[in-house]
């Protein structure tokens, strides 16, 4: 069957080079070249899809990345299955196996049609909107999953992506965009001045439009002429050669990004029939131009007439191209509807190779090009109305009506010529500002954002000679613009042609005595809207093209609306009768087509997504079996369960070990920052609310850093180790938010201040050892450092060496007991923590996480910041107000804390809940009430855990005017029961703190 | 991406700076000076420019320090970057 489609001697593939493969499961033969689509077309088969809403066959309607219908999956094996890719861009190999989509069982028997025959005329353009609003509660269970089911592109992939995925930067004086004739002669002119210089195209072979050239010929510079084929070649050949040159095919420019910054999506392996073991499937290239060259070319327009989407109708300037480019003939009798005199261009060369054209309907008047072809004795109506098609799973007729006589013409495919739209794209998302042009009746690039230039088709310089022009005059411009000296004068090539593109063009639903509120007359293929969807909406009152889009869904399918935007803007046009330009143009955005989420993922997968943060002890807590938290990218032990504890039983066992004897803790990823200098004590004080000046030296405080509004942003110990040397320490999440404060008002306020800040976080490993017998178990390990109670008391700080290394201690306590931080280099954490462990084994040492952490502090009423606090709590809503150095004259938020609100008195305070029933652990987050006014809430909770200490739950909460309600009771209503509380003080446990001053 | 020139590092890509909000606000030198609605001011009112903007940057992972920038915030170009203390140079859009 195949032979009768395909032309010999026409086209680049390679018939020599047969290439087997199957499409849903059947088995066709294609050659070296084709693409899918292209072999498919040669074979015969025109049926590739079903419709997205009404499950209409569809055929192959376009040649590029414009298509809307023949989406497929490329099934590789298991794991590589690529859905809604085009047949047009899908390069054929040996075994490629695609399978069609949104079909049910099979593209011929589809179940869904009777949404087209039985249905439709319920699902009109919005019907999601009016038709699933009763019951509300069916949407989720009935509707939605319906509306999914039957609506729908192809299946994702099921198992993870096994392919490995690169990127690349690159830095160019000119890229070009689109290899087209316009790009090629704009790549060669910038490539002559040095300049480096990328070009991009999207398709395997570089060429565009002069791929498919016919009976063209383009003068040289001498007395020479070449063929369009010879010249392309020639042009590439020197491309080829030139060191300052990068020829990127198979790369789509998928984004047009500030400061002259491209996304390309290079595809490397797609095409091949084995692949290369780890070889990357596709590279992103992040391109800095100095200079862009827009070479896109234009986008073919489909014409708007009832039944213009059976099989077998398609684009004319496709088919023209599939017959020149890969010796396919779409047809054996071909209809042509054109408003474009491009239409009859394709007639002729189809004509050329025995193609038979049952008739040219011209909707416009008579011409010199209608006449011509009534001379070469083509069939040709003029003024012509399109009434229909018909054909079940291929168009068999299309009937017109010209000079009063209304006729039917028998035929296999019909081809539509309705002008070309210039592929804006990417000059668009560039920000430049476009401008209607009246006369081509298409949007063109006009003033420009960025440094680029668009020629070519992509600025409406559609035949070969003015793109050309075109092309070679922004190549020079270009490099001009990037530094670079173009050599004198330019030379504009010179094109005979036997048939040239020529005029033309229409926009909005094509001429027809058919009713069009009855008809379906398509305007966006790939989700099914109508030219009835959008009069109907404008008649709804949709104005703003913004809204028809949104509301018709036209432009919003994968292929955002390459065909059809243009034509929805005509029918709205006609149908509000406002001119184009006043109705506007929706947003390009990008990506351009659709790209993997592997391009733009590349490296940052698995492990490499993110990176991990760990401590020096991390690997020990690994192998003691612990569960781990992630706390921003720190990776910290979050409870260190045995013999097959929970959370709740490990934790409740390490709190007591702790409280009974002592635990280990690893507190190395709290933020540690260095304040050197003369002025450090100054800037102290006027950075924390804290007084700072009488601290002695050896001794640590708790300090509390607001922003300038006032509210708590962190907390952390400071220890003065030196007159100008502070050691403070921050929250683990606020380490860079903190440092980076700090030099904001060095850096930009307090120019005065001679101190230096440098952050030791990961410079310090940080043990804490915590509990009753926290010092026998540390005390021998220690040298030149006095730890009695005597010498070095709660709060001291102090240097001296454990374990023979060098060592800054600090007494501090997160938890109520006698406690210590023992921070040595962190590349002796490891070594020093398990001499501690080793010496606690005699104790019962526990090694403890950060749940049970939590829960001691929580037992002494000490906040977290983040938990107790959530950026609108002031020192005193958290019980704080007595850190408040009350004599200074400024600090850091200390004036805000003056302003009305934050000193009212019914503001949020922390306090302490116990549960009436003495079992039930509140919700963190859980809303307050009070029995007098339980319409509002008045707090919520913000810390709640058992105690396994006290043998009962607690809970920290902030309370409106709390402090005042102590012993009141209170409720926290939860979705099955409501839970009684009473208010406590915050401090549970140890409340005269004789434990820590042993 | 948008390239920033560091005024003491030159042009790199923007994934190296922090932004830092309206440049040219000084802290008042006595707060307690400060009614509450200068204070206010002085917390929370920033301009909304669509056109040129004086802002702070930081090279966070560069050279760390903060400068000012005019950018244009309709294309998002740079016009002049300079160093904390000096003046806004006069400059035109381009």
């Amino acid at each position: 069957m195949s032979k009768q489609f395909r032309i010999k001697g026409t086209g680049r593939v390679d018939p020599s080079r047969p290439i087997n493969f199957t499409f849903d499961g059947k088995s066709y033969t294609g050659h070296q070249g084709d693409t899918l689509a292209s072999a498919l077309l040669a074979n015969g088969v025109h049926l590739v899809g079903r419709s997205f809403k009404y499950h209409r066959p569809r055929g192959i309607l376009g040649i590029g990345a414009d298509e809307p219908n023949a989406l497929v999956g490329i099934r590789r094996d298991a794991a590589r299955y690529t859905p809604n890719l085009l047949a047009t861009q899908v390069e054929l190999y040996e075994g490629l196996n695609a399978v069609s989509q949104n079909r049910n069982p099979s593209l011929e028997h589809d179940r869904m049609e009777v949404n087209d025959k039985w249905l439709s005329r319920f699902i009109p353009a919005g019907f999601y909107y009016k038709t699933f609003m009763w019951p509300k509660s069916a949407w989720d269970k009935w509707y939605e999953p319906r509306i999914r089911e039957a609506a729908g592109l192809g299946v994702a992939p099921s198992q993870p992506d096994p392919d490995v995925y690169t990127q690349r930067y690159a830095h160019c004086d000119v890229l070009v965009i689109g290899a087209g004739p316009a790009g090629l002669a704009a790549a060669k002119e910038a490539a002559a001045t040095g300049a480096r210089v990328i070009l991009a195209d999207d398709r395997p072979v570089m060429g565009g439009s002069l791929l498919a050239a016919a009976d063209t010929n383009i003068s040289g510079e001498g007395e020479d002429w070449y063929s369009a084929g010879a010249w392309r070649k020639e042009v590439l050949a020197f491309l080829e050669k030139q060191p300052n040159v990068t020829l990127l095919p198979r790369t789509i420019a998928f984004g047009y990004y500030p400061h002259n910054w491209i996304g390309l999506c290079e595809k490397l392996t797609d095409h091949l029939a084995v692949l290369a073991r780890g070889a990357p499937r596709e590279r992103l290239w992040q391109v800095r131009a100095a200079q862009v060259v827009i070479a896109t070319g234009a986008i073919e327009r489909p014409l708007v007439f009832p039944e213009n989407d059976r099989p077998g109708i398609m684009l004319a300037d496709a088919a023209r191209t599939y017959l020149q480019e890969y010796g396919v003939a779409v047809g054996q009798k071909v209809a042509v509807v054109t408003a474009h005199d491009s239409g009859y261009r394709a007639a002729h060369e189809l004509k050329a190779v025995g193609v038979d054209i049952a008739v040219i309907a011209d909707i416009r008047g008579r011409s010199v090009v209608s006449d011509r072809a009534v001379q070469a004795g083509l069939n040709v109506l003029t003024e012509a109305k399109i009434e229909g098609t018909s054909g079940k799973l291929r168009v068999s007729s299309i009937t017109m009506t010209a000079a009063g006589m209304r006729s039917n013409f028998a035929c296999d495919a019909v081809l539509m010529a309705g002008g070309f739209t210039p592929s804006v794209h990417l000059f668009s998302q560039s920000r430049g500002k476009l401008v209607w042009d009246n006369k081509l009746q298409a949007y063109l690039p006009g003033d420009s954002a960025e440094a680029e230039r668009s020629a070519g088709a992509s600025r409406g310089r559609f035949a070969l000679a003015e793109a050309l022009a075109d092309g070679v005059d922004a190549g020079r411009e270009a490099a001009q613009a990037a530094g670079f000296t173009p050599g004198t004068p330019a030379f504009h090539p010179q094109v005979t042609v036997k048939h040239a593109i020529g005029s033309g063009g229409y926009l909005g639903a094509a001429p027809t005595s058919a009713d069009l509120s009855k008809a379906k007359a398509f305007v966006d293929w790939q989700n099914d809207v109508t030219a009835k969807d959008i009069v109907l909406a404008t008649r709804e009152g949709f104005l703003s093209i913004e809204h028809v889009k949104r509301y018709t869904t036209t432009g919003m399918a994968t292929d955002q609306g390459k065909l059809s935007n243009i034509n929805a803007l005509g029918i709205v046009s006609e149908a509000t009768g406002r001119s184009i330009p006043q109705i506007g143009l929706t947003t390009f955005r990008t990506p351009y087509t659709p790209i993997t989420f592997g391009t733009l993922a590349g490296h940052a997968r698995g492990m490499l997504f993110d990176p991990a943060r760990v401590t020096a002890i991390n690997d020990w807590a690994v192998a003691q079996g612990a569960a781990f938290e992630d706390v921003g990218n720190w990776k910290r032990a979050h409870y260190f369960p045995k013999h097959g504890e929970d959370l709740h039983a490990a934790v409740n066992r390490e709190c007591l070990g702790v409280r009974k004897s002592v635990g280990i803790f690893d507190a190395s990823t709290l933020g540690k920052i260095e304040i050197v200098g003369p002025d450090a004590a100054e800037f102290m004080n006027r950075f924390f609310v804290n007084a700072w000046t009488k601290l002695g030296v050896g001794k640590c405080r708790y300090g509390v850093l607001l922003r300038e509004d006032g509210f708590v942003t962190d907390d952390g110990v400071v220890g003065r180790v030196a007159k100008d040397r502070f050691h403070v320490t921050t929250t683990t999440g606020g380490a860079a938010r903190v440092l980076g404060m700090m030099e904001d008002y060095l850096q930009t306020e307090w120019g005065d201040l001679k101190v230096w800040l440098t952050s030791t976080t990961e410079q310090w490993s940080v043990i804490a050892v915590q509990g009753p017998k926290a010092r026998e178990v540390i005390a021998p390990l220690i040298e030149d450092l006095d730890v009695s109670a005597e010498a070095f008391p709660h709060m001291s700080i102090g240097d001296g060496k454990i374990c023979g290394v060098p060592l800054r201690l600090m007494r501090v306590s997160f938890t109520g007991e006698l406690g210590f931080e023992v921070n040595v280099p962190s590349g002796y954490g490891r070594m020093v923590w398990e001499a501690i462990w080793e010496r606690g084994k005699a104790f019962d040492m526990v090694p403890y996480g950060t749940e049970t952490m939590h829960v001691l502090r929580a037992e002494k009423g000490y906040i977290i910041v983040g938990q107790e606090t959530d950026g609108t709590v002031t020192p005193d809503d958290a019980g704080l107000g007595w850190a408040i150095g009350k004599a200074k004259p400024d600090f850091v938020g200390k004036r805000s804390l003056q302003r009305p609100a934050l000193t009212a008195p019914d503001r949020k305070q922390l306090v302490g809940l116990i549960s009436s029933d003495g079992r039930t652990v509140l919700e963190e987050g859980a809303q307050i009430v009070d029995p007098a006014a339980p319409k509002v809430p008045i707090g919520h909770v913000t810390s709640s855990y058992y105690s396994a200490v006290l043998g009962k739950p607690i809970a920290l909460a902030l309370v409106r005017g709390g402090r005042q309600r102590l012993g009141e009771s209170l409720y926290v209503p939860m979705p099955d029961s409501v839970i009684g509380v009473q208010v406590a003080p915050t401090v549970f446990f140890d409340p005269e703190g004789a434990r820590v001053n042993v | 991406m948008l390239i920033i020139n560091c005024p003491y590092c030159g042009a790199r890509p923007e994934l190296e700076f922090a932004y830092g909000g309206q440049a040219h606000i000084d802290r008042p030198v006595q707060p307690a000076d400060l009614n509450d609605e200068d204070w206010t001011g002085y917390l929370y009112l920033r301009e909304n420019t669509k056109g040129i903007h004086a802002e702070r940057w930081r090279h966070l992972h560069g050279c760390a320090r903060f400068f000012n920038a005019l950018r244009d915030t309709r294309t998002d170009h740079f016009l002049a970057t300079y160093k904390v203390g000096e003046k806004a140079p006069e400059v035109t859009r381009p």
